[in-house]
């Protein structure tokens, strides 16, 4: 077999999958169909491994065969299949183009095991003691996801407004402008910084980033030491002409040593197609044989006292955070505003959907009227950069079920249509003193106008006005009432979040009397 | 038309609208029919299907032919307010903008655009109303009401609370301006029809509701008079309104309204509801400002049973 196809297998499927992820994240139009989620994000390997946790189902099986895959053959999923490992090979790539004299630029380097051991720790923790905000951080999906939602697709709608600003003067409308509703400064500041190290790190040093922060590449590296089929080199036939080691993008190629770090290896192939002697193979080493030859990796599996009390202090400080993990409430004392925050339909409860959220953003993405946010401090910090619903930015709709149809972990679980219409994400609460009707003593019911159960209504007030009335048991939480209420700075009409969801009454409805004049009332 | 014709019915129309002014407030004195040319000041189809009352009404006033002329760019404003589906009349009948459409190409109109400022996500509304595919299969044009980047300011000289609004640039720019509104119930206003389906081509409703929302409805219909107003009370959503909860709300009343007085259209459609025009404060407001007559028994009505 020409192993050079390899490669070029790789830059084809690569490619594809990361425009395919790249669609999800950055589409305005909302004309994506809930399968093609499904199926690009099927192979995420935290969203997948979240979703077998949530609900021990067919559909959390991609992580058991990234795993597979990768004792058999190595880090598969870091080139194939990992948004952001892909985006990085994007920045090499330009970063070749424009660097021409140092095409082959990469050297080797040792591995800086303690800061990536660290770090798989802290993860690990992190994931046993669901602290997500920490996993959310880390993952690679979500940290692409972030970028994506948070800086590319803004960007793409600007330059969409743009160009629907020109259209506009003609008198075309079959493009149009798109509002886009500012995320946390902070949320964004953090999307940034990523992007920034991201690709700073893959513009100078390859993929040196997935070799020493993220946890998932440590992870499946650390696999791959037990793979079946390894990249080696043939020592009789290597003329040590360096070829391999400096495309090598992990900088896992030792040509003074003659040997492969497999455990760095993204599996990119690479050093296949450059090879002029055909002297690096991939084939079976058994893994037995590569512990007795003193691999460079022996050193690495135990971790030594300095990281195992590392380890034992991040315990200590993620049961520290953990405790604190409780919905902060505001300490100002302000009539109308909610104190629980209100997660999203079919997140079942506040701590459910942050066990789960990886904050990943596509929710927030995909949500069609942007009641979707990034949360700041709504769930507290182990929440931060989740999903969290934001009635000042938009409302559910009523009829949609969009966030849940897209949510690649379970976090936000789908329900049937009429099922979800039933669920409480939060209590209607409204406060008299700020209302237009009590204040200025004139009509106004925009929140009744907008409540799709009557939960909120209109009834007979003094001097021939209406004002509104709530009941509760049939409001589902969807904060249609909140957008409406034209009051500042305060609503008269708010929001509290269900910190356990509950399921709403159904609107009670009776037959009417027909009874149609047969003339004309005039 | 010869020179002499011309110059006669130059002057006998000079000497009409002087006339008219000079009386002011002529709504409430004469029917508008003596001045618009008219056969009649309201037409009120009963018992047919929207296509077919649209039809009938507009024979009776003399063809569409009276409104857009050749050449000429219209848009239509029905009620696309909510992400629900035909039959639940939170939106007006897509059957009956479809005709309306159809009757604007027939009269040569050069392009005729269809829009809202929706309540619940704008695309979810268009799709779910009907109204989309019932425009485009027409021939007409969607167009967008979601974004302020679609919105001029506009200043309403004869308002009393609401002295400028922001005004989607499609009414701005077209030359017909077709008011085509739903009847229904309103939990606030208590009912909706062709003055209040005017907030649906402004930007800021907020500040309409925090000024006494009778008053501002009232004050933006002298802004601009649409052209014409067909209301749509073929399925009626009799309570629970603007959006209602389900189809229980719904009362099949089969009755259509066309008007050039906003005032006149929702006073009949009021009557047609239930209720008496005095009991929807913006009516006799907008009455008492002489933007129409609201005492039907002055005008010239034309009913028709299918």
């Amino acid at each position: 077999m020409n192993l050079s196809l390899l490669k070029r297998t790789r830059v084809v499927f690569s490619s594809f999958l990361l425009i395919s992820v790249l669609i999800l994240f950055v589409d305005f139009t909302n004309i994506i169909p809930e399968r093609y989620y499904d199926a690009v994000l099927f192979f995420q390997f935290i969203p997948s491994l979240l979703t077998f946790k949530n609900f021990i189902a067919l559909s959390g099986i991609g992580f058991i065969i990234i795993i597979l895959l990768n004792l058999l053959f190595g880090r598969v999923y870091c080139s194939f299949l990992c948004p952001l490992g892909i985006f990085m090979d994007v920045i090499s790539y330009f970063s070749k183009k424009i660097k021409k004299i140092k095409r082959y630029k990469y050297l080797y380097q040792k591995p800086f095991n303690w800061i990536r051991y660290s770090f798989l720790g802290i993860f690990i923790m992190a994931f046993l003691l669901e602290l997500t905000f920490i996993v959310s951080l880390l993952d690679p999906y979500s940290i692409f996801g972030r970028v994506s939602s948070g800086v590319f697709r803004p960007i793409l709608i600007k330059g969409n407004n743009f160009i629907v600003s020109v259209f506009q003067n003609f008198g075309a409308y079959s493009i149009f402008h798109v509002d886009l509703k500012p995320a946390p400064m902070l949320v964004l500041f953090v999307s940034l910084f990523f992007l920034i190290l991201i690709v700073t790190l893959a513009f100078t040093k390859g993929r040196l980033y997935c070799n020493t922060v993220c946890p998932v590449g440590t992870f499946l590296g650390f696999l791959s030491r037990i793979s079946v089929f390894k990249i080696s080199i043939k020592k009789d036939t290597c003329t040590s002409c360096k070829l391999c080691e400096r495309v090598c993008k992990a900088s896992c190629i030792s040509i003074p040593d003659q040997k492969v770090d497999f455990d760095r290896c993204i599996n990119c192939y690479n050093c296949l197609t450059v090879c002029p002697e055909a002297s690096i193979e991939y084939k079976y080493i058994s893994a037995m044989n590569s512990f007795k030859k003193g691999n460079s990796l022996k050193n690495d599996v135990n971790p030594n006292r300095r990281q195992f009390l590392g380890i034992l202090a991040l315990i200590f400080i993620s049961k520290k955070l953990r405790s604190q993990r409780k919905v902060v409430q505001n300490t100002a004392i302000i009539p109308a505003e909610r104190t629980v925050p209100i997660s999203p339909p079919g997140s079942l409860s506040i701590d459910d959907f942050n066990d789960s959220c990886t904050a990943c953003h596509l929710c927030i993405s995909a949500c069609p009227t942007q009641v979707l946010q990034p949360a700041f401090t709504d769930y507290g910090l182990i929440g931060f950069m989740k999903a969290v619903m934001d009635n000042h930015a938009g409302f559910c709709n009523y009829e949609c079920v969009k966030c849940a149809e897209v949510c690649p972990t379970g976090a936000i679980q789908l329900f049937d249509l009429e099922d979800k219409k039933r669920i409480q994400m939060g209590k209607v609460k409204f406060e008299k003193g700020n209302c237009i009707v009590e204040t200025e003593g004139t009509d106004c019911g925009a929140c009744a106008e907008h409540c799709p159960t009557k939960a909120v209504r209109m009834v007979p007030y003094k001097n021939n006005l209406v004002i509104p009335e709530v009941d509760d048991k049939i409001c589902v939480g969807c904060g249609a009432c909140e957008y409406a209420c034209p009051t500042t700075p305060y609503r008269a009409i708010y929001v509290q979040g269900n910190a356990v969801h509950l399921t709403a009454d159904k609107p009670k409805q009776t037959e009417q009397q027909k009874e149609i004049e047969e003339d004309f009332p005039f | 038309m010869k020179r002499r014709d011309f110059i006669r019915k130059s002057l006998s129309a000079g000497l009409i609208t002087g006339t008219a002014l000079s009386f002011g407030g002529y709504g409430k004195i004469f029917a508008n029919s003596v001045f618009s040319g008219l056969p009649y000041d309201l037409v009120a189809v009963k018992d047919g299907e929207p296509d077919k009352m649209l039809d009938k009404a507009l024979q009776a006033l003399g063809g569409i032919q009276n409104f857009v002329k050749k050449g000429q760019t219209v848009v239509v404003k029905p009620n696309i307010g909510w992400d629900v589906t035909p039959e639940r009349a939170a939106n007006t009948n897509p059957l009956l903008i479809k005709r309306i459409v159809e009757h604007c190409y027939t009269a040569g109109a050069k392009e005729v655009y269809v829009f809202d400022n929706t309540c619940d996500n704008w695309s979810s509304c268009y799709k779910n109303s009907g109204i989309e595919r019932a425009t485009k299969d027409a021939g007409g044009k969607i167009a967008p009401g979601h974004s302020e980047s679609y919105y001029q300011q506009v200043s309403v000289s004869k308002g009393k609370n609401l002295k400028d609004a922001k005004v989607h640039e499609l009414i701005l720019n077209s030359d017909v301006f077709i008011n085509a509104p739903v009847l229904k119930s309103h939990g606030s206003a208590k009912l909706t029809i062709t003055m209040k389906n005017l907030m649906g081509i402004v930007w800021d409703r907020r500040y309409w509701h925090r000024n006494d929302l009778n008053q501002c409805i009232a004050d933006f219909s002298t802004y601009r008079k649409p052209d014409l107003n067909i209301v749509d009370a073929y399925n009626v959503m009799t309570r629970n309104g603007p959006r209602g909860v389900s189809k229980a709300d719904v009362l099949k009343m089969q009755y259509l309204i066309v008007s050039t007085d906003m005032v006149a259209a929702d006073a009949a459609a009021a009557k047609i509801f239930g209720m008496e025009p005095e009991d929807v404060k913006y009516i006799q407001i907008a009455n008492e400002m002489g933007i129409g007559q609201m005492d039907l028994s002055k005008l010239n009505i034309g009913r028709i049973k299918v």
